[in-house]
């Protein structure tokens, strides 16, 4: 049986949680957004025939958001160990 | 299957057998191609072969216990269920249009790319694990719970509905349109047609039957969608890998656009949005279709069948690997596609017939069933192409005067490579599998909310779990002969349909999901009107715009009307839970629980 928090360390735990949460989200706007607003500029740059623009909004993106969902998973989990609240 | 833990310690073998049965099936059907039998067989007996094992496996799954069937058990592994979201989540626009608006738009379609791959991040962090840990059946189940009973939960239900049910229409139009076009059916009967396939595989076993056989399909899906466009790579290239090898595709597609006569004044492949209107709407749909992503109940109630909150989070990140995989070979598609059209069709000689004869075969292929058009009509043969160009005093082929439907791309890659009819028999039985297994995971969401929500929680809380089980099957086949009905009436075209969706999940439910979970002082009233405002907003700007005639507002279309929705529904739920007195306490224990990955979830059922 895991074991109940107080409410000082619930309060811990949550305020860690929130924090990734915006790291997270904050990542995730860059690669959503922010970087395409910039396609003109990065589609000077070219890499095996791609204009970067163009590369970082057909698979760049996609692949950032893959290794955060992992990453996420993966950090979010270990505050849960550190709080003793992940399942067994 | 009646021993699930045998089932789920097994599951890397059989699937593997599976995968290695499929591929044999494959070759042998690529033997007898060789040694004669007709095109028209070997398509039957894909579709035929491959409905038959989805049905195998949904029968084998049927069960009698109410958590196996809404949530499998949740004894499923995170891999496996993100196979399963990724079947579930590429639904036949996916499939075989995503491709297709590429080839025809450019950069701006990139827009679906990042929308429906980026919401998953929502999905992961916001909502996903938490209506894990509270251990709903359903969406409108945890409105119902969080939001103090049975108003917030028929918003829920009427929400689910309209979004689930126009996305279905998008799906059965679909599976109707690939059974036509492979096996020359009339499409009325391809329906329903489709219609036993996705009811076999849900109606014995529920959630846990889909669950199965959405993996099942993800492999076939993807399979399909790989293997062409990685012959076509090596072919051309030499190297069979696409997805980095068509940047090199793409030089040579701006070289012709720059130097080729008949691409004269061609708007650029890669051309990017020109204007703030342009780029409003990029982004506006970007948004949309993330955060619709993030909120689409049948999406949603994949991550309830996990076995912990862990692997909720875990599933999620698989899940999107698994789309990914499709998604980010889209662009190759659209790519090898636009530079056969631009090297081996524009610039083409119509003065004569010879030369229209020499045009590759597929534009008559396609053609034959009215895909592509020369000079304005359907390029059934040379010599209605030859008639046509001279009627319009065309003599070369320009951009102007060719075009394809956007459906093709996918299905054309085949013969574009030369490859025989195997292979095109294989992307249909994709094509197929996608369109199933999206219709599968909707249906049951209906039907779920249906049967539990509304059947169970508001009708008849004490009934007992046979009827209930007895219920729930009844509503399934009612909602998909539904389905089946209005699809048979075409509807509007399957993206308009499913684009739709997204907006209004997005705007219903994010955000009272969201803030259930993340602001405690929401009250009932603040999601509730939230909901309603959102929803509405949404709703009015979808058919004003489209139906009556309204101009749009800073230029937005409608396929982002949620652009507008979101902020209200948002803005509504603080305003009017600041002006209501404070949740219980007892509720936001409830929320703080939620929280906490560990301990049992909230709302557990003995079966």
């Amino acid at each position: 049986m895991a074991k109940t928090l107080t409410p000082e360390e619930a309060e811990r735990h949550w305020a860690r949680s929130k924090g990734l949460m915006w790291l997270t989200l904050a990542i995730w706007f860059f690669f959503s957004f922010v970087i395409h607003f910039f396609v003109d500029s990065l589609n000077g740059i070219v890499i095996f025939g791609f204009p970067l623009g163009w590369y970082m909004a057909a698979q760049g993106s996609l692949i950032v958001f893959v290794i955060l969902c992992f990453w996420f998973a993966g950090a979010q989990n270990r505050i849960d160990e550190e709080f003793g609240v992940a399942e067994d | 299957m009646s021993n699930g833990r045998d089932f789920t310690s097994n599951l890397g073998r059989i699937y593997g057998i599976y995968t290695g049965g499929f591929i044999a099936f494959v070759i042998l059907l690529a033997i007898l191609e060789q040694v004669g039998v007709p095109d028209r067989i070997i398509g039957y007996l894909f579709v035929f072969f491959t409905i038959g094992i989805y049905a195998l496996i949904g029968i084998l799954s049927r069960t009698m216990q109410v958590s196996e069937y809404y949530v499998a058990g949740r004894r499923v592994p995170a891999l496996y269920n993100g196979m399963a979201t990724a079947a579930d989540w590429m639904s036949a626009a996916s499939f075989i249009a995503m491709a297709g608006g590429l080839y025809a738009q450019g950069y701006s379609y990139l827009a679906f790319v990042l929308g429906w791959t980026g919401g998953y991040v929502l999905v992961a962090v916001l909502i996903a694990p938490f209506l894990r840990k509270f251990g709903a059946y359903t969406v409108p189940d945890f409105l119902g719970s969080r939001y103090g009973g049975n108003v917030a939960r028929t918003i829920g239900i009427v929400i689910l509905f309209c979004c689930s049910f126009s996305y279905i229409l998008g799906q059965i139009t679909g599976t109707g349109i690939i059974a036509s076009r492979f096996l020359g059916i009339d499409f009325n009967v391809a329906v329903f047609v489709g219609l036993v396939g996705i009811l076999v595989c849900s109606m014995l076993g529920g959630m846990r039957a889909v669950t199965w056989t959405q993996v099942a399909q993800y492999i076939v899906l993807i399979m399909a969608y790989l293997i062409p466009v990685v012959i076509l790579s090596a072919q051309q290239t030499g190297i069979p890998l696409p997805q980095l090898m068509y940047g090199t595709v793409l030089q040579e597609i701006q070289n012709l656009e720059q130097t080729k006569p008949a691409l004269a004044g061609i708007k650029p492949f890669i051309q990017t949005p020109q204007t703030m209107t342009e780029a409003a709407n990029f982004f506006a749909l970007i948004l949309c279709l993330m955060i619709g992503t993030a909120s689409l109940p049948h999406v949603l109630m994949r991550f309830f069948t996990t076995p912990s909150v862990r692997d909720a989070r875990r599933s999620v990140g698989w899940a999107l690997f698994f789309i990914f995989l499709l998604y980010f070979t889209a662009p190759a598609y659209a790519s090898f596609a636009k530079l056969e059209v631009y090297q081996n069709i524009l610039g083409a000689d119509l003065a004569n017939l010879a030369a229209i004869q020499d045009l590759p075969r597929w534009v008559f292929i396609y053609g034959g069933i009215d895909l592509v058009k020369i000079c304005g009509v359907n390029a059934v043969d040379a010599q209605t192409v030859l008639a046509a160009c001279q009627a319009k005093d065309v003599i070369m082929l320009d951009h102007t005067n060719f075009s394809i439907a956007s459906d093709t791309v996918v299905i054309a890659t085949p013969e574009i490579a030369g490859l025989p009819y195997v292979i095109a028999g294989l992307v249909a039985a994709g094509g197929l599998a996608a369109a199933l297994s999206t219709a599968d995971g909707l249906l049951l969401a209906i039907a779920n909310a249906l049967s539990h929500d509304v059947y169970y929680r508001m009708v008849d809380p004490k009934a007992s779990t046979a009827k209930r089980l007895v219920v729930a099957r009844t509503l399934l086949v009612v909602v998909a002969v539904l389905g089946a009905a209005v699809a048979t009436t075409r509807p509007g075209g399957i993206l308009a349909l499913v684009a739709w969706a997204f907006s209004l999940a997005a705007a219903g439910l994010f955000p009272a999901l969201v803030m259930g979970v993340w602001w405690k002082r929401t009250t009932n009233q603040g999601a509730i009107w939230g909901m309603i405002a959102g929803f509405g907003v949404t709703l009015f700007y979808l058919i004003m715009t489209r139906y009556f005639g309204m101009p749009l507002w800073f230029g937005i279309n409608n396929i982002s009307a949620g652009i507008f929705g979101i902020p209200t529904a948002f803005l509504v739920t603080w305003v009017v839970s600041m002006m209501t007195p404070a949740p219980s306490k007892e509720m936001q224990d409830f929320v703080d629980s939620l929280r906490i990955p560990s301990g049992a979830t909230l709302m557990d059922e003995k079966t």
